[in-house]
C-alpha cells in the first residue's frame, strides 16, 4: 500500500489531511474529534489578541452541494483563554497548527508568539480572511506587508510558519513570493473567495456582514489553480486548501504541488467522518494511480513540462 | 437551503411568550429547530412547537432579538432555515414529559405524536406562576393526563418541577421520560429517571451560528447541539462537565451558564 504520511516543513503528518481553520477549532475536544475522525492533523481557530464575538446571524448560506458562503467575522475566544482549549487536544496527542489573525506585524507577532507557548507546532497566518474590517486580507492583498508581518513572526518564534493568502487579489504569486521572503516555512492557499447572496423578495443581502467568503466545490478549480501557480514560484511547501471531498479532490491538489491539504467546508456538508473517507481511501487510490506514496504524487503534475506556465492566460 | 416565509397567526400563550405559525413545506420531525431569521436583525434558533406544513414556534423573551420577534405583527417576512437536528423517538408505549417554562414548546408536538399513535402521556409541567403554564390546554385536549407545579403555588404543586416529575416516576412506570428546561433542572430530572430506571431524554439549547456542525459555536463536550442535538439521552451529556455549568458566548469562550 502506498505511504500517506506527509512532511510539512518539518512536521511529521500521518496523513496529508488538516482540518481548516474556522471549521470546528472552537474547542479542544472538538480538535480532537477531527482527529481521531481521521485528520492528519488540525488548523485552529483564528484566534486574535482578545475575545471577538464575531457576526451577528446570518452567518452562513449553503448552495446545494456545489458552496457554501460565509461571513463569522474571525468569532474567537482570544489568545488568553485559548491555551486550555489547544492543551486539551494536546493532551490527546493531536498535531496542532495554530491560526493567527491581528492587524499588523506587530499584532501578529504578539499573539503568534503567545501561540507558540501553547504547545502548537506551527503557525498559520491568517492573512486572507475576505470579510473583516482592517484585519485578514485587508493586511494580507500587499505583498510588502506580507512580508512585513511574516518577517516580524518569524523573528518572534521558533516553530515553522505558514502564510495563508487570499485568492482575492490580481497576483497571488506575488503574495507567495512575498511570504517567502519574509522567511515563512511554506503557505496554505486558499482562503475563501469575497462573494456575497441576496434575496430578491427581501431586497436585501442575506449575510448580517452583507459580504462573505465562498468555499465548497465551486472554488475547487480555483484553489488548483493557485497552488498550481505557487508551485511554480516558490520552493517552500503548499498547503492546498479549496473544495476537497474526496480522495481524487486531494490527489489533484498534491498533483498540483500540494504537500498537504486542508478539509473545511466538507465537514458541513457531510459531517467529519470525511477524514476516515479520505484517510481510509487514500492509499488505495494511490496504489491504483501508480504512486508508491502521498510525496510521489507532490507536483507530478507539472512534471515534463518545459518550463513554467505560472502566468495568467491571456 | 433558506425560505422566506410570513408570519399568518401570532398567538399570545402566557404573558411572556408568543407562537408565531407560518406556511414552510419541509419534513420536520418533533425535537427538531429551524434558524428563524428576522430580516435586519438576527437568526436564532427556535425548536418548532408545531410540525407539519404549518409550522409555528413558540418564543419567550431571551435577549434582544427573541424579544423583538415577540413583538412582530402577522405578515412579517421571516427566513427559515431547517430543519435540522434530532429527533424524539416516538416508539415508546408510556411517555412522561416534563416541561420547565418555555421549554415545553417542543414537547408538545412531540406529545401529541406520541398520542396519535396509541401511547400514553403524562405532562408534568413547571412555570413560576399559574398563567405562564404553556400547552397546558393543549396538552390536555390531546389526550395526557396533566399534573402542574408553580414557583408560587397559584395553582397545582408548590415547588418544583423536578420535585413532580421524581414523584411520578415512583409511582408509575415510564418507558422514557422527555425532559426541556433549564440545564439543572434536566439534570434533576435524569437523577430520578436513573433511580427508577427509566430512560431520560434532553433537549438543549446552546448558542448557534452555522447550524450545520462546522463553526463551533453550540460544542457541548465532544458533541456539536446543532447536529448531534438538540435531543440527546441524558446519559450522553447529563454528566459532562459543562452541562448545566457552563456555556459558551459568542466568541466561543466558557462562561457561567
Amino acid at each position: 500500500m502506498a505511504a500517506v504520511e506527509a512532511n510539512l516543513a518539518g512536521i511529521r503528518l500521518r496523513n496529508p489531511f488538516l482540518l481548516a481553520s474556522g471549521i470546528w477549532g472552537e474547542s479542544g475536544e472538538s480538535l480532537r474529534g477531527a482527529y481521531e475522525a481521521g485528520a492528519g492533523g488540525v488548523v485552529t481557530k483564528s484566534i486574535g489578541a482578545v475575545p471577538r464575538d464575531g457576526y451577528p446571524n446570518p452567518t452562513v448560506e449553503t448552495f446545494e452541494s456545489w458552496g457554501m458562503l460565509n461571513a463569522m467575522g474571525l468569532p474567537n475566544p482570544g489568545i488568553v483563554e485559548y491555551p486550555q482549549e489547544v492543551a486539551r487536544a494536546r493532551a490527546a496527542g493531536v498535531p496542532v497548527i495554530g491560526s493567527v489573525f491581528a492587524g499588523d506585524a506587530d499584532g501578529f507577532a504578539d499573539v503568534g508568539r503567545r501561540m507558540e507557548s501553547t504547545g502548537v507546532l506551527a503557525l498559520e497566518l491568517n492573512l486572507s480572511c475576505p470579510h473583516a474590517k482592517g484585519l485578514g486580507s485587508e493586511v494580507g492583498s500587499d505583498p510588502g506587508e506580507v512580508e512585513r508581518v511574516v518577517r516580524a513572526v518569524v523573528r518572534a518564534v521558533k516553530i515553522p510558519v505558514l502564510a495563508k493568502l487570499t485568492p482575492n487579489t490580481a497576483d497571488v504569486v506575488a503574495l507567495g513570493l512575498a511570504a517567502e521572503r519574509g522567511g515563512a516555512a511554506g503557505v496554505s492557499a486558499i482562503n475563501t473567495l469575497r462573494a456575497m447572496s441576496i434575496d430578491v423578495t427581501l431586497r436585501r443581502p442575506v449575510l448580517a456582514n452583507g459580504l462573505g467568503g465562498l468555499s465548497g466545490a465551486a472554488v475547487k478549480p480555483v484553489g488548483l489553480a493557485v497552488v498550481w501557480q505557487l508551485f511554480d514560484a516558490l520552493t517552500v511547501p503548499i498547503v492546498g486548501i479549496g473544495g476537497i471531498r474526496t480522495v481524487d479532490d486531494s490527489i489533484a491538489y498534491a498533483l498540483a504541488g500540494a504537500r498537504a491539504v486542508e478539509v473545511g467546508t466538507a465537514v458541513a456538508f457531510g459531517g467529519v467522518g470525511v477524514f476516515g473517507e479520505l484517510s481510509r481511501g487514500l492509499p488505495g487510490r494511490l496504489d491504483e494511480l501508480g504512486f508508491r506514496s502521498w510525496e510521489d504524487a507532490v507536483g507530478a503534475a507539472h512534471a515534463g513540462r518545459s518550463r513554467p506556465t505560472s502566468s495568467v492566460p491571456s | 437551503m433558506r425560505q422566506i416565509v410570513r408570519v399568518t397567526e401570532r398567538v399570545q400563550e402566557t404573558p411572556s411568550t408568543v407562537t408565531l405559525r407560518f406556511d414552510h413545506a419541509g419534513a420536520a420531525a418533533p425535537g427538531q429547530f429551524v434558524m428563524l431569521w428576522l430580516p435586519g436583525d438576527d437568526e436564532l434558533p427556535m425548536s418548532l412547537s408545531w410540525v407539519g406544513d404549518r409550522k409555528g414556534v413558540t418564543v419567550k423573551a431571551m435577549g434582544d432579538t427573541s424579544r423583538r420577534i415577540l413583538d412582530i405583527p402577522v405578515g412579517t417576512r421571516l427566513g427559515v432555515r431547517g430543519p435540522y437536528g434530532t429527533k424524539f423517538d416516538l416508539s415508546r408505549q408510556r411517555v412522561l414529559l416534563v416541561g420547565g417554562g418555555s421549554g415545553t414548546a417542543v414537547l408538545a408536538p412531540a406529545a401529541e405524536a406520541a398520542l396519535a399513535q396509541g401511547a400514553h402521556v403524562t405532562a408534568a409541567l413547571g412555570a413560576t406562576t399559574a398563567n405562564e403554564l404553556l400547552f397546558e390546554d393543549r396538552l390536555r385536549s390531546a389526550g395526557a393526563k396533566i399534573a402542574v407545579a408553580t414557583d408560587d403555588g397559584t395553582v397545582g404543586h408548590h415547588g418544583f418541577v423536578t420535585e413532580l416529575a421524581d414523584r411520578l416516576l415512583h409511582e408509575a412506570t415510564f418507558d422514557v421520560v422527555w425532559t426541556c428546561g433549564p440545564e439543572k433542572m434536566m439534570r434533576k430530572v435524569a437523577d430520578s429517571g436513573r433511580s427508577v430506571g427509566a430512560p431520560v431524554v434532553f433537549s438543549v439549547e446552546r448558542h448557534m451560528k452555522c447550524a450545520l456542525g462546522m463553526c463551533d459555536a453550540c460544542s457541548l463536550g465532544p458533541f456539536h447541539v446543532c447536529v448531534d442535538g438538540p435531543v440527546f439521552p441524558a446519559e450522553q451529556i447529563a454528566r459532562l462537565d459543562e452541562f448545566g455549568r457552563f456555556k459558551r458566548d459568542p466568541s466561543g469562550r466558557l462562561v457561567a451558564a
